[in-house]
């Protein structure tokens, strides 16, 4: 690491240190905090307005339970310092019991915005419209792509994408419908694209963008000719092989020669959006995210203690911690594993890279599934 | 460690994304195999009518003829095999370290795909029941009654998505090549090897390379070849065979539920069929669907079980590399837990009978695989659950029926062997559309004769028969 690099790393080691001793008074307070983290403190052995002082101090929390986000009422997650402000509830899962609900204000407009500012003018031209190809329903997925187009003075066009049934189908080995149901959502989106509304940059997921592609070659036409220059794709896991194929053959080379700029993001319901170091052929299509330091973290720590992280390079589970005023994680187990990523001068911070199921959930966990 | 790398028509790709063969017992990486995903495939696909394009620049006869020279190179020579040089050995130990199968059964397996291939002529004869293999080529001819007939191919390729459990299914996909239709074929996790190695020496042979595509990979992969050719085959179980029923794009292989059917006017003797009984339950360790899963007779039954028993209950566990080796390990030791707690249910119902309790331990646990040793059950009425079920190992079901309603209650039966000269029971058998293959007499129901038509014809499959007339046309000369 260079001396330069090591001086933002530090810089935004402190800025975090700050940020988690704001956020944790925030939820921790009777006046501000959620009904939820007040109640939870009674349970704690320690006093975390007086003894978390960093970051790392965080660790002094149990471990985030996903259940605690099952079943109402969801209200008791709203703080107080917010209270009487318009309150979204966005779900996660929900294919078979109770889904894991979150609630949220203004944070998934703030992580878009966030997100915003790394993406390139050139691919994703202000002013310029969008198309929303992916889930939505309960999904922040659709509000949050929508904020993005309209911050950037577009608009946005949306299609939905149920992946609940999806999961259905798939479970019940009805592909035909699967089929089916894919081609119903791509048509909808060609229709879209060829309608004359000057769309250049769309959300959509890695099987869709598929699916999207194959149908506009189908009809002798593709993603390049019908206009659109930049692609922010996630919501399934990314693989080196995919982002190669996608890149040289889909989209014709990287964004320099192919003409449209792709970038792969890592994100969910709890933490917000993480996004990627730049992807190069030279570096063999490898993906690394960066969550969005300050607001959320994640870690990359071993298989036996969760609270230690691994070396840089080596493989461990993913932790995330989400630090907004709306919302405190205070470490959460991912069902993902990957390896831990040195800091670079955009991020000057750990990251992740070779995200995949974590390995003894893999077998049950149904991924890539829109 | 060799690497095995997608081959999109013909041409090797370098994927980003591999899985590790590793040894059964050991667990010691023995291959790595690069994947691709259902976008690889499906952009491929739009390319498929070269593949047939190329093939046919080849006549039938020549195809044939390199169909034989492959099966030489296959089964004697070194071959280029991903980035290795692979000698037949090291394909028999490759194929034996990843299935779990003794070396000497993927010797015989390899021997089952090669003469396959260097009988193709007389394999397309009997599919074709004669016909001049022009027509496919040209799409119509003349049959020989001085009528037109017509087969149209229905597809530039065929798809395959390949099971891991036995090499010997490679020999169904085969006559594709000399059929002038090309290959897509998702290689088994587990048994790459075969496909790898066929499509080497067809190429080595002088078949177009264009004419291959292989991709190996998960779910994705598989269901794109099976959603994006207009035909396809799949190996699975039970369920996957339902899944696909009345789908006229896929032929769907799955469990065989072979059976043995032993007439009143023979079962006296049973003992001198007590050797075609034990060759169908135990040959290839049980894993094909043409082994035995089911011996069907109304008296005797116990003392056939036990005698069955008898012979193979003490069949135990030996390395790979005895030649005598009876049992192939499952890889998965998950497999073997399950399918031990399935056969434990049907144990648990009231009439049916473990014979070969008194042989030991039958669930052999290791660090990295396990085994089932043989069992036989006797089921006292086919209304036993154990009579329709059919396990990957060496299991047979030996079931008290009447023969007045043998026919009418086995079920599903890939190859039946029926032994009797009953000519009321040959010919129920014979008009029963529940059997597939049929045996009379006493022919084990490994044996396949492959100069007859076997499952799911191919030619069935690939062509659609129909009318093409044609008449004189008046042309006016060409002006000057």
């Amino acid at each position: 690491m260079t001396n330069d690099l090591a001086n933002k790393a530090a810089q935004a080691k402190d800025r975090l240190n700050e940020h988690t001793l704001k956020t944790v008074h925030w939820h921790f307070s009777d006046e501000t905090g959620s009904p939820f983290w007040l109640g939870k403190k009674a349970e704690l052995n320690f006093d975390p307005l007086k003894d978390v002082k960093s970051f790392d101090d965080l660790k002094k929390f149990p471990l985030f339970e996903d259940d605690w986000l099952r079943g109402g009422p969801v209200r008791r997650w709203v703080p107080k310092g917010h209270a009487g402000k318009p309150t979204y509830v966005f779900e996660t899962g929900g294919t078979t019991g109770v889904p894991k609900s979150r609630v949220v204000i203004e944070d998934h407009w703030k992580d878009y915005e966030l997100f915003s500012d790394t993406l390139p003018d050139k691919h994703f031209p202000k002013g310029s419209n969008w198309l929303m190809l992916g889930p939505s329903g309960p999904r922040r997925l659709r509000l949050a792509v929508e904020h993005l187009a309209q911050y950037r003075d577009g608009i946005c066009f949306c299609i939905d994408l149920d992946p609940r049934w999806v999961v259905k189908l798939i479970k019940k080995g009805w592909m035909e419908h699967l089929e089916e149901y894919k081609k119903h959502c791509i048509d909808q989106a060609i229709t879209v694209l060829t309608a004359g509304h000057d769309v250049k940059c769309m959300f959509t997921t890695p099987k869709l963008l598929e699916s999207l592609n194959e149908g506009l070659e189908e009809r002798g036409t593709s993603l390049q000719e019908i206009g659109i220059t930049g692609i922010f794709s996630g919501g399934t896991e990314f693989t080196p092989q995919w982002t190669r194929f996608c890149v040289e053959e889909m989209l014709g080379g990287p964004a320099s020669e192919g003409g449209v700029f792709m970038t792969p993001t890592y994100g969910n319901t709890l933490m917000g959006l993480a996004c990627s170091k730049p992807i190069t052929a030279a570096d063999g299509y490898k993906i690394a995210y960066y969550a969005p330091q300050p607001r959320a973290v994640t870690e990359v720590v071993t298989f036996d203690d969760y609270n230690t992280p691994v070396g840089y390079g080596e493989t461990g589970r993913v932790k995330l911690y989400t630090l907004t005023d709306e919302f405190f994680v205070p470490g959460f187990m991912e069902r993902d594993e990957g390896e831990r990523e040195e800091p670079f001068d955009m991020y000057p911070w750990d990251g992740v890279s070779g995200v995949r199921p974590f390995h003894e959930l893999a077998g049950a966990t149904t991924v890539g599934v829109y | 460690m060799i690497t095995l790398s997608p081959l999109r028509w013909g041409k090797p790709y370098e994927s980003l994304d591999f899985t590790n063969v590793v040894h059964f017992d050991t667990g010691e990486p023995i291959a790595k195999i690069g994947n691709v995903g259902g976008g690889i495939v499906g952009r491929d696909m739009r390319q498929a009518h070269k593949a047939r394009e190329a093939l046919l620049q080849l006549s039938t006869s020549d195809l044939i003829e390199k169909c034989k020279h492959a099966a030489t190179l296959f089964e004697s020579s070194d071959l280029k095999v991903g980035d290795s040089m692979q000698s037949v050995d090291q394909f028999v130990h490759q194929q034996s370290a990843s299935t779990g199968l003794p070396e000497h059964m993927c010797r015989s397996n390899m021997m089952k795909n090669s003469f396959v291939l260097s009988h193709m002529d007389q394999i397309l004869d009997c599919l074709t029941r004669g016909l001049d293999l022009s027509i496919f080529s040209r799409g119509y001819g003349e049959e020989g009654r001085g009528v037109i007939v017509s087969y149209q191919a229905q597809t530039p390729v065929l798809g395959a998505v390949l099971p891991n459990n036995s090499p010997g299914v490679h020999t169904l996909w085969l006559p594709a090549i000399p059929l002038q239709i090309g290959l897509a074929l998702k290689p088994g996790s587990q048994e790459p090897w075969t496909p790898y190695r066929m499509v080497s020496a067809f190429i080595e042979a002088g078949v177009p390379a264009e004419a291959f595509g292989l991709y190996p990979g998960g779910h994705d992969s598989g269901g794109a070849i099976m959603t994006k050719t207009p035909r396809s085959m799949i190996f699975g179980s039970a369920q996957t065979v339902a899944s696909h029923a009345g789908n006229p794009r896929v032929q769907a292989h799955g469990p065989g539920f072979s059976k043995i059917l032993i007439g009143d006017d023979v079962v006296d003797d049973w003992e001198n069929y007590l050797d075609i009984m034990v060759e169908s339950v135990l040959s290839n360790s049980g894993r094909s669907c043409i082994n035995c899963s089911g011996i069907w007779a109304s008296r005797h039954t116990k003392e056939i079980a036990a005698a069955i028993a008898k012979r193979i209950g003490p069949v135990n566990v030996t390395p790979p590399s005895d030649p005598e080796a009876q049992l192939a390990a499952f890889t998965v030791k998950a497999m073997a837990t399950g399918t031990y707690a399935m056969v434990q249910q049907d144990l648990a119902e009231s009439g049916v009978t473990d014979m070969t309790a008194e042989f030991g331990e039958k669930l052999i646990e290791r660090d990295h695989c396990a085994y089932l040793r043989p069992m036989v059950v006797h089921a006292d009425s086919p209304d036993r659950g154990v009579a329709a079920k059919e396990y990957m190992f060496p299991f047979v079901s030996v079931v008290e029926c009447p023969q007045s309603e043998m026919i009418r209650r086995i079920g599903p039966t890939l190859v039946g062997t029926v032994l009797t000269a009953d000519q009321s029971l040959i010919d129920a058998a014979g008009s029963c559309v529940e059997i597939d293959r049929i045996n009379i007499g006493p022919i084990p129901t490994n044996r396949l004769n492959w100069l007859q038509p076997h499952e799911g014809n191919l030619i069935d499959f690939l062509f659609r028969s129909r009318a093409y007339q044609t008449a004189d046309l008046t042309v006016k000369p060409a002006v000057e």
